[in-house]
């Protein structure tokens, strides 16, 4: 909403307030001011001058000589308007005047020709484009009624206004009028409201014998009014009425259409004029429209409707949509005599339906979706029909044809002093109240400490006690609220267990080198179906797609961190950046059902993808790419600073290299899975060599102890026995590892694999393998018959399961 | 005797002070000190002596030994020393050469922020919450005062699976969530930060996907200027101590009255600036008190029960924290934006 400062001074005194100051105020009470324009930022220079006379410049066609009075002296003016005329009154900016864009005015010769100023047309002078009346676009800027010559232009032409544009929120619709916005003011300056004249005479027929109404849908129409007035002579309106509404932001085209729509600015009241002749029928009739039927709107555009749209109709065709738009056939125009005026309550929910399926929305129907005053609609009948008489030369027909349903009634409010106090932490008196009511003209009874509110109905957002305590809170002042620390409830904050573990995940990764990443949930639907975890793969019967997705590649529900994860890398590596190691963790979206009906199950996981160099130490020729086992050493801090055994088994999974490939296994339950990403699928996101980890976080988070027991510190000395094991090259180190654990006996307390050979010392097909057994006793001290019966043991469980010799 | 024992002193410290290395040391000490040395053999002929002489004679040489044995071992320290000089220059390395790198990664930005946000309020005795971020079309509208027809519940605002399921649009239906959990019977003080989705095109200042926190204290007796208190506390630990807040009335559904919170401009200490678009003010949050229905819904009795609830989103704050001029940043992931907040 646009509230040109000038026309606001009709309504209330705005006393010694700026622009900035009013803004400020406003903004504080509960409307947000979000910009101050100026018209232009004060013009001095500019007068209002007459065109004496006007002759051909003697060398150019396209060019006048001017004689133009502007008081104290006459100036002549080269100018080269195609509108210019003697007997003209014209704004003319003076030698030394500075006009918008720091245009500066000098003498200037024109093909020979003194030029001591220039004749303004309204774009010269800071005015849009858009909102110049048509009939002077393309020339000077005349005035219709008699001025002062050598005056200031800037007040006839409301250049010296300041317009505040209003951010509404969608339950102050009573501000989107010049009036709401008045009452706003004249309860924040504590200044009464001034309303607009709205009287006028009438002529001794009644409306009623020239039209009548018939409403079929009154849930849709619970008022139609319909005023005439006759004898309108069509011509421009007032200079002042043209003023405001360019300052509103809206073109003036004619008296009448620009009557309607000022009245609609200031009451916030959308009204309607037909051509009576042109409607061609003595009744209105509003219904819902047929199937298929269509009709022509004000734009030219033809509009196929339905029965969800309200028209109104001449008893045979659709003369407008309801509340949105007028239609074209039955226009005023300059050969209008006769107005059918409309003023009328429409349903915000049908307006809104037509807005919506024509995407056509208008000063009138964003006012009718929101809900118009009851008691405003006759009303600003009533102040048109004023303006109408007074700048159309109308007559108006007495009485109304009219339909009415409409309530009018006001809501009341109870509320108690106390009840104030005590919500908003307070102190204010019961005569504090009555004032802050009187500020918002609000009418109240008053008991005590109890006040019954009657609420106008133009605040059609106030229903309940907590609506009428923003009010006393706002005029109260938010700023006078104290700075209070709740009193109850001494509660001790604090993350839970799962939170905790999480953030320490999250810590663990990047004290491991891995930068933290943030991608989007929504992927396309190729990829949610990419790198999805085999435990998750063997749930999820669908990837959850989007009804109306914006695009494709935000269209579906991600089943895996990782796809959106190699686009991280595949970006860095477009921009050079070639050592990554990221990690995200966040929800992936598991849904049990094809077609999904139910929530999915949003599992948290940690996923990373790492490629390049691990570590560059150069100069000590120290330099390691990340590959498989840098991944999974990652993997292996991670559980063992949380203390969780793990195993890891060779897998074969889609997207990823089948030879560098395990998945992850905790408590029998295979929870996320680590590698190298398939060199195909690579590719496919133009990404280098790179691995892949991708754990579930719940299911770790399930299964730390969150509460160990302590562990005597051993007191008795170790014993370290080495095997080294030859075996054939197929054989996996880790289950010879789980082969020793399993067989050594409760002695062994750890197994580290220290050395694997491969080549001319042994057979082909051959390797060796290295193990290092630590066994401890914590009671006594061991004795080496012990030791050497467990590394039997061990000796002759490997030669069994894996065909492992000692090498020698 | 006595004077023969001076003499082999006076000859065995020469010859220690002589010694060029411990070689000549180790002779020196075989020389004298030895088994076959002058003073073992002396101590052997004591026998000899008279009973008067042996006591004088065998301290003397004790005495002289110790002597002869101190000087040697202070001269083979001395030469241990300079051999440890000498190997440690030979040791020597150019300490401006780099260090074998270690590397260590760090947290994104947001989640830097919304940390910081949760450690404020846990402080202030908020849990934090989560809550699903598929959401039922009645947590993240109906239960907020936001029933079917609202205006504010345009499809083409959200991002719908189906009638009824929406990648949520707010993190606020965990308020209703929250409180439906404790059975409208209970004091709830939490937060809840999480992922948010609206139908949104990306570009500079919008995105599909952000970050939410949202707070929400349901008590008996809580008052307006405890939201109003709690707010200034965390405004100034966040953005500092010499920053002042400033309450507006504002809009939303699920509360009444409704505020929006500003904060005094940094650039410009308030006075006006571009980046506080003159105003002196940035907006830093919504909130206001909670809306008796949304209580109601919840089970809890709006006579009985009142709270205050807060959102805000730490995209935003970020942006304004630390001028991050594009909105993509937080989602493109670029190494290096996301290493310029890795000392935070």
């Amino acid at each position: 909403m646009l509230v040109s400062i000038n026309w606001l001074k009709n309504y209330v005194n705005l006393g010694g307030e700026t622009p900035e100051s009013l803004a400020d105020k406003i903004t504080k009470t509960g409307i947000e001011v979000e910009g101050i324009t100026y018209v232009t930022d004060g013009l001095e220079d500019v007068v209002i001058g007459y065109v004496e006379s006007c002759e051909k410049h003697p060398d150019a066609d396209k060019l006048n000589l001017c004689q133009v009075n502007v008081g104290e002296e006459t100036l002549q003016i080269v100018c080269g308007a195609p509108n210019v005329a003697a007997g003209q009154h014209v704004i003319v900016a003076k030698v030394g005047a500075v006009l918008p864009g720091n245009f500066k005015i000098k003498k200037a010769k024109l093909r020979g020709q003194a030029s001591n100023g220039m004749i303004c047309s309204l774009q010269e002078l800071g005015v849009q484009e858009q909102y110049v009346p048509k009939d002077i676009a393309d020339g000077i800027f005349v005035f219709d009624e008699a001025v002062k010559v050598g005056e200031e232009a800037s007040h006839y032409l409301n250049l010296d206004d300041a317009i505040l544009e209003l951010g509404l929120t969608p339950n102050r619709s009573d501000a989107l009028s010049m009036l709401g916005v008045a009452y706003e003011v004249g309860a924040i300056l504590n200044e009464p409201v001034h309303l607009p004249d709205e009287s006028y005479t009438t002529a001794p027929i009644e409306a009623s014998e020239l039209v009548t109404v018939k409403v079929e849908a009154k849930e849709d129409n619970p008022y139609y009014g319909a005023f005439i007035a006759k004898d309108v002579t069509i011509k421009k309106s007032p200079q002042w009425m043209r003023n405001f509404l360019i300052a509103a932001g809206i073109r003036p085209i004619n008296n009448v259409v620009d009557i309607t729509n000022y009245v609609l600015l200031e009451y916030g009241q959308p009204l309607h004029a037909f051509d009576f002749k042109k409607f061609e029928s003595d009744e209105v009739v509003i219904r819902r429209a047929h199937e298929e039927e269509t009709f022509v709107t004000l734009d030219d555009e033809t509009r196929s409707l339905s029965t969800e749209h309200l028209v109104i109709t001449n008893g045979k065709v659709p003369t407008a949509l309801a509340g949105v738009m007028g239609g074209r056939d039955s226009e005023v125009s300059a050969e209008t005599t006769t107005i059918l005026l409309e003023a009328a309550y429409f349903a915000g929910k049908r307006v809104r339906q037509a807005v919506k399926d024509h995407q056509l929305r208008s000063e009138s129907s964003t006012r009718f979706e929101k809900g118009v005053d009851p008691n405003r609609v006759k009303k600003a009948a009533y102040r048109a029909l004023h303006l109408l008489e007074t700048y159309a030369e109308a007559t108006i027909l007495s009485g109304v044809s009219e339909v009415d349903t409409l309530t009018y009634d006001e809501k009341e409010v109870v509320m108690t002093t106390d009840r104030i106090n005590d919500r908003l932490g307070t102190t204010i008196s019961d005569d504090e109240i009555a004032i802050i009511l009187d500020k918002l003209a609000f009418n109240f009874d008053r008991e005590d400490h109890m006040f019954t509110v009657h609420v106008p109905t133009r605040r059609q957002d106030i229903t309940i006690f907590e609506d009428m305590l923003e009010e006393v809170a706002r005029i109260y002042g938010y700023d006078n609220l104290a700075y209070t620390l709740p009193e109850g409830g001494q509660h001790a904050g604090k993350l839970t267990e799962a939170q905790q573990l999480r953030r320490a995940i999250k810590h663990y990764m990047e004290g491991a080198g891995l930068n933290e990443a943030i991608t989007y949930s929504l992927t396309t639907e190729e990829r949610a179906k990419q790198l999805v975890s085999p435990e998750l793969k063997d749930i999820a019967q669908s990837a959850i797609r989007l009804k109306m997705p914006m695009s494709e590649e935000h269209s579906t529900l991600r089943l895996s961190i990782l796809p959106e994860m190699l686009d991280v890398i595949s970006y860095n590596q477009a921009r050079k950046q070639k050592d990554l190691a990221f990690y995200e963790l966040g929800s992936v979206f598991i849904s049990s059902e094809q077609t999904v009906t139910r929530q999915p199950d949003e599992t948290l996981r940690v996923s990373g993808a790492l490629t390049g160099q691990w570590l560059s130490h150069l100069w000590q020729q120290e330099q390691k790419a990340v590959d498989f086992y840098v991944v999974k050493g990652i993997l292996e801090g991670l559980f063992g600073r949380l203390n969780l055994k793990v195993s890891y088994q060779t897998a074969e999974l889609e997207g990823m290299h089948p030879g560098r490939t395990a998945i992850v296994r905790l408590n029998d339950q295979t929870i996320g899975f680590l590698g190298q990403v398939h060199p195909t699928l690579a590719k496919g996101y133009d990404v280098k060599e790179t691995y892949v980890f991708d754990l579930n976080v719940d299911a770790i988070i399930e299964a730390v102890d969150k509460a160990p027991n302590f562990n005597k510190i051993p007191r008795f000395p170790t014993i370290t026995r080495d095997i080294a094991l030859v075996v054939d090259e197929t054989e996996a180190a880790g289950e010879i590892k789980a082969t020793i654990e399993a067989s050594a006996g409760r002695l062994l307390q750890s197994v580290t694999i220290f050395d694997l050979y491969q080549g001319e010392h042994l057979e082909a097909g051959k390797k060796s393998l290295a193990f290092s057994l630590l066994y401890l006793d914590p009671e006594r001290t061991l004795t080496d018959e012990e030791v050497e019966t467990s590394y039997q043991d061990v000796l002759e469980e490997v030669k069994i399961k894996h065909r492992a010799l000692l090498r020698s | 005797m006595q004077e023969k024992l001076q003499a082999l002193k006076e000859d065995a410290l020469k010859k220690v002070n002589q010694a060029e290395n411990l070689k000549d040391l180790e002779a020196v000490r075989v020389e004298y000190l030895g088994k076959k040395g002058p003073i073992t053999e002396v101590l052997r002929g004591m026998g000899k002596l008279s009973k008067e002489e042996r006591p004088v004679i065998g301290e003397l040489a004790n005495t002289v030994r110790a002597e002869i044995t101190r000087a040697l071992e202070l001269k083979k320290s001395t030469f241990e020393a300079e051999a440890l000089n000498e190997q440690l220059r030979a040791e020597a390395i150019d300490v401006t050469l780099p260090g074998r790198p270690v590397s260590v990664g760090g947290a994104h930005l947001l989640t830097e922020i919304v940390t910081e946000i949760e450690d404020l309020f846990i402080g202030m005795g908020f849990d934090v919450k989560e809550g699903p971020e598929v959401e039922t079309d009645y947590y993240n509208f109906e239960a907020l005062n936001l029933p079917k027809d609202h205006p504010a519940r345009d499809m083409q605002d959200s991002f719908y699976i189906t009638e009824e399921l929406l990648l949520r649009t707010h993190t606020s239906p965990v308020q209703a969530r929250t409180m439906n959990e404790f059975k409208g019977n209970k004091s709830v003080k939490m937060i809840c930060p999480g992922k948010v989705y609206r139908r949104d095109t990306d570009d500079a200042t919008h995105s599909h996907q952000f970050t939410q926190v949202e707070g929400l204290y349901v008590d008996k007796n809580v008052r307006m200027s405890d939201l109003k208190g709690v707010l200034n506390q965390f405004a100034k630990q966040f953005f500092g101590e010499e920053r002042e807040i400033r309450l507006r009335p504002s809009f939303f559904p699920f509360t009444e009255p409704s505020v929006e919170m500003d904060i005094s401009c940094k650039v410009c200490q308030g006075k006006g600036c571009s980046v506080c678009k003159q105003t002196g003010w940035i907006e830093i949050l919504g909130g206001g008190m909670v809306h008796p229905s949304v209580l109601e819904m919840a089970g809890y009795d709006p006579k009985e029960y009142s709270g205050f609830a807060f959102g805000m989103g730490p995209e935003r704050i970020a942006m304004l924290k630390y001028g991050v001029d594009d909105i993509r940043h937080f989602y493109t992931n670029d190494q290096r934006f996301l290493k310029q907040y890795h000392n935070l």
